[in-house]
């Protein structure tokens, strides 16, 4: 018997109860996650700010304003995302109901990382909730101030009997796993998220994993390297490199390279100054252990810009590497940090083949002029997510479903993804004990005659009836 | 194993399942299939059941043929990319969802209906574009072999491939890398399924089973709930996942809902069930003596005979059964219907509650209200109310369990959408970046307010509102030039 077993008991009971079942509850829940954010709005930026060194900006934008705006658009929409989905029928179900209910699963586990922790809490957080289930949440014990705002203060405006915060790190989240959950909602690394689907498996628990990965780059020749080189700069070194979606590494002919690299330092210095680590708009590494690992990466191909650190600020320069080689480590694993490696192609069908070679990444990005050159990497590889001429912005819409595919993730959410994510579709059908004449049909003993009435009966009104 | 997945895998590299007219070529081989070949399909199917050829037709391969229509019909629509809602910053770029295929997936058959378990996945699979590999499961040997013989003779044989084997061979099988697996069949190996799903961290569907409950209110025309129960419950001799698994009702209606189900069965197999076509026999030696173990100490009401050398066992229904005997314990998955009292459908509720999630979950009374309150105060993967089985035949709804019952869904919509990828595409392009100007550093406090409302408000689509927006869009553009 662990220190769990009494939490998810209550909250479990909490659920049976049907309270978190009226749309009022839930609401009154996602209100509360509004106020949290609105009342400890300076908390919440000085935790960003002591954990990550994240600008207040960044702060805003990537984790508080998004999270509000989920927030929003929830209760905007539970309403009408909570309503029974009518469906189409055939013949034989014509007089009847047919319509998908959603409900909720019943107790939900959120794991949560440490690069934007109150964004990656609070979106799930909107999603599962607005859908009717209790939660558990696992903050990351890397990002601590963030941690203690989410122990302390999170809890006190929401109802605590559907609701719980469970501290710890791997040896916790551990135990914390074993137990049986509705639905397991875990982003972060490939390797925990396949002990994450392996613990799940043992109850048959779904689960939605936001996984990560290499997210090419490819920069296609004829482009305005300025555009690019702002635009890669910053979604590369926004959170020092420490986001999921991030560019990791540019395919470019050798070309597009001389022109991208000038430009690159030329919009590092526009956005960080002529010594980044003075900038209140970079960010630092998490900790030493990934500091460390981000250091030794330094050391693959050539510098040809920054490759600064200091280990008493956890900072790094925001980095570009050229004449990397493939085999290098920092094309072996996920950089998440201020590091971009130019590889060089002699053409598109060497970079969609690159690209093809390894694990499907959570995004892909295609900068060029020609929309040809677009739709043909959209056409040829597969990743979670794509934007063509720009870094993540496809984040950004909630109508649109973020996730991975392959080793970076199963799974989707945000926007009304969240709650569909958090729901269980089932399907109802409400029959009348009337047309029992045409029921008949199917009965036995059977004959060639009502097969074919059947056959008729059963075709969908949209397509065509045929006659056996 | 190994070779034969790499096999497929290379062939989808080389993207020839992807185009429509591909996919539509393979989807009208199936169907050819299926109409030049219903002779060897259906008497397969019979010989494993011991079931009726008209029987094999209408449970199995009308659902096919359904199914490949319903595909062929709406493929085009399904495979499109589909437009998403944009926000201001968003406006002049093309934002949609793009489906593609996952690659190679791999269904896992059962053998209760064995030619549409496998069939009606692979038709998805097909349509979604990828390759696949097909397991039939062993214990319906015939349809194994039939389906081994006939699927490379119509389908593409670098895209899609038959496995036939037993423990071993799916073991294996498990330890390759698939981009979806679905499986039907029972619990216990759904779990190895996943566990083994994990390590490649490939999606799983996992169409599993349980005790689907069938509550009988006392405000009910009983006579239908009877027929219909009878039909459900027996068809495919009990061995049907979303079968009526037990019966719960006030005691006052037991003897009732015994008599109308005795008469309904004597209608429909006649006063000598086992030589009626229409009547199944159990699959294997090893269910049926489970199910004969099943009858050890109850109270049989009705029917009760069992013969081992054909397999066969008679429709019967147990009463006054105690909720913690054995075979109110496990699935039934045979012709044996208990009948559990209750006082009313608040305990009704409670016990279905007390239980795992199942597959399906059914209710027969004329009030709605009530209906609607079962539907509310429970959870399973399905429910029809005053029938049982159908929801399974409306493809417009989606087919799956819940919690032990399973994960996912499929038929028509939804096996396209499980056998693909959702891939949120933005198109950008490489003008305006004065606007962006307010998302680079250096940052101040009226960037934030500018970059909030750009990013975080949406529109729908409107010519008035579009125009609107544009205008705002270009005002702002040019302020944002000015200023910062």
């Amino acid at each position: 018997m662990d220190s769990f077993e009494d939490t998810l008991r209550q909250l479990r009971e909490a659920f049976n109860t049907g309270r978190t079942r009226p749309a009022e509850f839930r609401a009154a829940q996602l209100q509360g996650l509004g106020r949290f954010l609105r009342d400890n709005k300076q908390q919440l930026q000085e935790a960003l700010a002591q954990d990550l060194h994240k600008s207040t900006f960044e702060s805003e934008v990537s984790e508080i304003a998004i999270s509000q705006a989920e927030v929003d658009l929830a209760l905007r929409n539970l309403r009408s995302w909570m309503k029974d989905e009518k469906v189409s029928k055939n013949l034989a179900t014509q007089l009847d109901s047919a319509f998908i209910r959603k409900e909720p699963f019943g107790l939900v586990l959120i794991i949560v990382p440490w690069n934007y922790p109150l964004n990656l809490t609070l979106v799930p957080l909107v999603g599962a909730i607005a859908a009717g289930n209790c939660v558990v949440l696992k903050p990351s014990e890397t990002s601590k101030a963030i941690e203690k705002i989410l122990a302390e203060v999170l809890p006190r405006y929401l109802d605590q009997s559907c609701f719980a915060v469970v501290l710890g790190g791997p040896q916790e989240t551990g135990q914390l796993l074993e137990h049986r959950f509705d639905y397991i909602f875990y982003t972060g690394n490939a390797y925990v998220g396949k002990i994450v689907m392996a613990a799940a498996a043992k109850h048959l628990t779904p689960i939605t994993l936001e996984l990560g990965g290499k997210n090419p780059c490819y920069v296609d020749d004829n482009c305005n390297a300025q555009i690019v080189a702002n635009r890669v700069a910053w979604f590369r070194y926004f959170n020092a490199g420490q986001t999921c979606v991030a560019p990791d590494y540019i395919l470019c002919s050798q070309e597009m390279q001389e022109q991208l690299v000038p430009a690159l330092q030329n919009a590092i210095t526009r956005f960080y100054g002529d010594n980044p680590q003075t900038s209140p708009n970079l960010g630092r590494i998490i900790n030493q252990k990934h500091f460390k690992r981000l250091q030794g990466l330094l050391g693959c191909g050539r510098v040809a810009i920054g490759g600064q650190s200091d280990e008493s600020d956890l900072y790094i320069a925001p980095t570009v590497l050229v004449d990397v080689q493939e085999t290098e480590p920092v094309m072996q694993e996920e950089i998440f940090g201020p590091i971009l490696p130019v590889v060089t192609v002699k053409n598109l069908d060497e970079a969609i083949d690159f690209i093809n070679r390894r694990e499907k990444p959570l995004s892909l990005y295609a900068f060029s002029k020609r929309s040809q050159v677009i739709k043909q990497v959209l056409a040829r590889t597969s990743s979670g997510g794509f934007c063509g001429n720009d870094g993540f912005m496809h984040m950004t819409l909630s109508s649109l479903p973020f996730g991975g595919v392959g080793s970076s993730g199963m799974g989707r959410y945000h926007g009304k993804f969240s709650f569909d994510t958090f729901s269980n579709q089932r399907a109802c059908l409400l029959r009348s004990p009337g047309m029992e004449k045409i029921n008949d049909l199917r009965y036995p003993p059977y004959s060639r005659r009502n097969l074919r009435l059947l056959l008729v009966a059963m075709e969908e009104r949209s397509c065509s009836c045929t006659l056996l | 194993m190994e070779r034969q997945v790499q096999r497929l895998r290379q062939a989808f590299r080389s993207g020839r399942s992807r185009p429509l007219r591909f996919r539509m070529q393979q989807l009208e081989a199936l169907k050819r299939m299926v109409q030049e070949r219903e002779k060897d399909i259906l008497s397969a199917i019979a010989a494993d059941l011991s079931k009726s050829e008209l029987n094999a037709y209408s449970h199995e391969v009308i659902t096919i043929l359904g199914e490949i229509d319903f595909m062929l019909a709406n493929l085009p629509e399904l495979a499109s990319a589909k437009p998403a809602k944009k926000n201001l910053l968003t406006m002049l770029d093309e934002a949609y969802v793009q489906p593609e295929p996952l690659g190679v997936v791999l269904i896992i058959g059962a053998w209760n209906y064995p030619f549409v378990l496998i069939m009606q996945p692979l038709v998805g699979a097909i349509a979604a574009g990828n390759a696949a590999i097909v397991k039939p499961s062993e214990l319906s040997e015939n349809t194994a072999k039939i389906l081994a013989k006939l699927l490379p003779q119509y389908l593409d044989q670098d895209l899609y491939s038959v496995v036939n084997g037993g423990v071993s061979e799916t073991t294996e099988l498990l330890k390759q890398r698939f981009d979806h697996i679905l499986y039907t069949g029972n619990t216990a190996v759904g779990k190895i399924v996943m566990e083994a799903a994990a390590k490649h961290l490939t999606p799983v569907t996992l169409e599993l089973g349980g005790k689907s409950p069938c509550y009988i209110d006392r405000d009910c025309d009983l006579d239908i709930a009877c027929r219909r129960i009878t039909w459900g419950k027996y068809m495919n001799c009990g061995q049907t996942c979303i079968a009526p698994d037990y019966v719960l009702c006030e005691a006052s209606l037991q003897d009732r809902i015994v008599q109308k189900i005795k008469e309904t069965v004597k209608d429909f197999y006649g006063e000598n069930i086992k030589e009626s076509p229409d009547y199944e026999r159990i699959i294997n030696l090893r269910h049926f003596k489970r199910l004969q173990s099943l009858l050890e100490g109850q109270k049989i009401a009705f029917g009760g005979e069992t013969d081992e050398v054909t397999r066969y066992i008679a429709p019967t229904i147990l009463t006054d059964v105690d909720p913690n005997s054995k075979v109110m314990q496990e699935e039934i998955f045979g012709p044996i219907l208990p009948i559990v009292s209750v006082k009313n459908v608040d305990e009704a509720i409670n016990f279905i509650n007390d239980r795992e999630k199942p597959l399906a979950l059914y209710i027969f009374s004329h009030n709605n209200k009530l209906i609607k309150r079962v539907i509310d105060e429970t959870s399973s993967g399905g429910v029809t109310g005053n029938d049982v089985i159908m929801h399974f035949t409306v493809n417009s709804l989606p087919f799956g369990g819940v919690g032990a019952s399973g994960m996912g869904a499929y038929h028509g919509k939804y096996s396209f959408d499980t056998f693909s990828h959702q891939r949120p595409c933005l198109l950008k392009g490489l003008k305006g970046e004065s606007v962006n100007k307010l998302r680079y550093p250096p940052n101040s406090q009226s960037k934030i307010g500018w970059a909030k409302f750009f990013l975080l408000k949406q529109f729908s689509r409107g010519g008035l509102v579009m125009l609107m927006v544009a205008c705002l869009a270009v005002a702002a553009a040019m302020i944002v030039k000015e200023y910062l």
